[in-house]
């Protein structure tokens, strides 16, 4: 009781506060993207505000480790934004479920989105979309093109090929031949087993087989990406125990390795950074001419905060996302970001295009733990990171892996028990 | 007969303290128990009693995690205790002797680390020891020890270890200058007496300073104990909220912050984190019971 009061007091007094300002409304978007601070001071805000005179925007981002936690902690203190940048599914679906998010499935922008592109903010029926699709980011390699050049290697297709010019650098000696560490673990899974993953198990096709419970984690295909992962390791640099991220980005861009195992979402920055000339090539197959399978991951979207004073505003700015205008700013000044939206976008940078361009030639999947499967404890993502990284180490077997992990989801995942 | 006044001063004098220590210590502190008695069931948080700490201790998902960050928090307070006390011990022994020079300088050199942040600290320590980037393995090969050098943070045997050195880098200044203090409090006379009963150096230490700063060094043990088993910026800054590898460095403060707020697709549960938060609690007032009164109680004192 004495809380309700607090906080309408607190809401009236701001209430005060914004009438205090003419009649502009300041909307304040929560978000973990605090590299993109400038992009959106200085691009996306500057254009909506042309367009929507009265209506002012604030981008104020949080450390992306750090942001669900603060998110959280905001929401339940009635301290949040009014507009809530969402991470795909079951973090947002927890917020939408506890009464944070708004529907937003009557808006007419939600028509320029694909059902793959809305999925991963709706709720499980689909009934309900919580968040507008903004960008998806989509998996490969990285590879310095002037060091292939210098050793005459082309981008590889298959495995075989791949590991050929791993050797290739290996032997040759004057690059690490591929720049990863295993220190903050994320990157031995998403960029590790979530990026390769998929050509062994068929892309969706898996990924739905293991939720409806059809397969297991201790299947061939779950477990031979593990065995893969653990040739990597004699690949990487001295002490890639412990590298960091930022190390593995810097010892790329420093044009010390050949290959970066990427997420679209380092083109911008290491357009920045490298000057040699890069390119990409896609997760290799077994054999040549097989079908192609890319992560190509649903990973911002944008919601409203239920308790947002500022409703009318909060979904003009969200209808406005929705809109081809913000899918061709967005795409350009954040190449390897890919919008979501039905409407074609040309995209400038020449890595990004590459990126893209394989949406045409393989089949499109997301990462295999994020739908449905991370929801109970163990974490099954989280689980993840440590099995990519033992795979890695050689510490286990990838049998003992997968047997460990499918342990931990049977627990809790009727599906699997 | 006069009744007895009350005497007012006395009350408002404690007030202001009584008022803040019990907004800010001890409504969180039983807020944070209270807490641990609930869950959320369908969003509606209701009653649990004790099903928090059965799960914490007897459901193995949880126990197994709970057992190694415990395991791992001891090991962390053992390191301290043998290897930063001592050297705190020996390096106020050390300043105290009349005859050093420098002896100020010396002093705020190691006493200034403890007054750095834990972020500056694990950054720095982290830029060292990289194998990529640090000085350590440059260092290490120009005394032609390189072979010496292993990516310390990323392994699992040593990672916990290196930890707890750095912090006892961090902290060796505070052993320091309480015993430093206590050093000082020793009168001269004292020592001259056991001069001419032919005690002197290493003798006059053991058998005179050691017996007077015990006091000093018990304290010392329980603030590293509490401090130790509240340990959590160290390891978050260096390993992250997973305290890798491996779980390898997860104390019972990572574990909390993990459980409680949540990490990547794990969310929060505020309720699990408060039954950790409970069990570090009793963890703690058990360690400074025991000293408390099997210890202290039992400690003899001189009077000086």
């Amino acid at each position: 009781m004495t809380r309700n009061i607090l906080k309408m007091a607190l809401a009236s007094t701001a209430l005060v506060a914004t009438t205090a300002y003419a009649d502009d409304v300041t909307l304040t978007i929560e978000s973990w993207r605090n590299d993109d601070l400038a992009l959106w001071q200085e691009q996306i805000i500057p254009a909506f505000e042309a367009a929507n005179p009265g209506i002012k925007v604030k981008f104020t981002p949080s450390a992306p480790a750090e942001y669900n936690a603060i998110l959280n902690s905001k929401l339940e203190a009635g301290s949040a934004g009014d507009l809530i940048t969402c991470r795909p599914f079951d973090a947002s679906l927890a917020l939408y479920d506890a009464g944070h998010l708004s529907d937003l499935s009557d808006m007419d922008a939600m028509g320029n989105f694909s059902d793959v592109a809305k999925s991963a903010w709706q709720t499980d029926d689909g009934s309900a979309s919580f968040c507008v699709p903004m960008a998806s980011v989509i998996h490969g390699f990285i590879y310095n093109k002037d060091a292939f050049a210098e050793l005459g290697l082309e981008a590889p297709t298959t495995e075989a090929e791949f590991f050929a010019a791993l050797e290739a650098f290996k032997a040759d000696g004057n690059y690490i031949p591929m720049a990863m560490g295993t220190n903050d673990q994320w990157e031995a899974a998403t960029m590790g087993y979530n990026n390769i993953g998929p050509n062994y198990w068929k892309g969706e096709e898996g990924r739905r087989a293991l939720i409806a419970g059809e397969q297991k984690l201790t299947d061939e295909q779950w477990v031979a990406p593990y065995a893969t992962l653990a040739k990597w390791a004699d690949y990487l640099g001295d002490g890639y125990e412990a590298q960091t991220y930022p190390d593995s980005q810097n010892l790329f861009t420093l044009g010390r390795a050949a290959v970066y195992p990427a997420g679209s979402w380092e083109v911008s920055g290491f357009n920045n950074l490298a000057d040699f000339e890069m390119g990409a090539f896609k997760p290799p197959v077994m054999n040549a001419g097989d079908t192609c399978y890319i992560s190509d991951h649903t990973d911002i979207g944008i919601g409203m905060n239920a308790a947002s004073p500022n409703a009318e505003a909060a979904r003009t700015f969200l209808a406005w996302v929705g809109s081809t205008e913000f899918a061709t700013i967005f795409a350009n000044a954040l190449p390897g970001f890919y919008p979501l939206s039905n409407a074609p976008v040309e995209i400038e940078d020449p890595l990004a295009k590459e990126f893209v361009s394989w949406r045409g030639e393989c089949e499109s999947t997301i990462r295999s733990t994020y739908q449905i499967l991370s929801r109970g404890t163990p974490n099954l993502e989280n689980d993840t990171w440590g099995a990519s990284v033992a795979a890695i180490k050689g510490t286990e077997t990838p049998e003992a892996l997968g047997a460990k992990l499918q342990e931990g989801l049977a627990s809790w995942y009727a599906p699997q028990q | 007969m006069q009744p007895r006044r009350i005497r007012w001063h006395i009350v408002v004098f404690l007030a202001p303290a009584v008022l803040v220590y019990t907004a800010v210590m001890i409504f969180p502190l039983f807020n944070t128990l209270r807490l641990a008695l609930y869950s959320r069931i369908d969003q509606e948080r209701i009653f649990v009693g004790m099903e928090n700490f059965r799960t914490l201790f007897f459901d193995p998902i949880w126990s197994e995690q709970f057992w190694n960050a415990l395991g791992n928090n001891f090991w962390f307070f053992i390191v301290h205790m043998l290897v930063q006390n001592p050297i705190g011990v020996a390096l106020a022994a050390i300043l105290s002797h009349p005859r050093l020079r420098f002896a100020a300088l010396y002093r705020s050199a190691i006493f200034i680390p403890t007054i750095l942040s834990f972020v500056i600290v694990g950054f720095a320590w982290k830029l060292i020891l990289s194998p990529i980037w640090g000085i350590a393995p440059d260092m290490l090969d120009m005394v032609g020890l390189k072979s010496l050098f292993a990516p310390w943070l990323g392994k699992e045997e040593y990672a916990l270890t290196t930890l707890a050195l750095v912090s006892v880098w961090q902290f060796v200044g505070i052993p320091m200058m309480l015993i430093y203090a206590a050093l000082l409090t020793i009168p001269e006379e004292i020592l001259e007496a056991g001069e001419i009963d032919g005690i002197t150096g290493f003798a006059a230490f053991w058998k005179i300073k050691l017996p007077l700063i015990l006091p000093s060094i018990g304290i010392i043990s329980i603030l590293t104990f509490v401090g130790n088993f509240n340990a959590f910026d160290l390891i978050y800054t260096t390993q992250g909220a997973l305290a890798g590898p491996d779980f390898s460095t997860d104390i019972l403060g990572t574990f909390m912050y993990r459980t409680f707020f949540g990490f990547q697709l794990q969310l929060g549960d505020p309720h699990m984190g408060s039954a950790i938060a409970g069990a570090m609690f009793a963890i703690i007032l058990v360690g400074v019971c025991i000293y408390l009164f099997g210890i202290q109680t039992r400690m003899r004192r001189y009077q000086m």
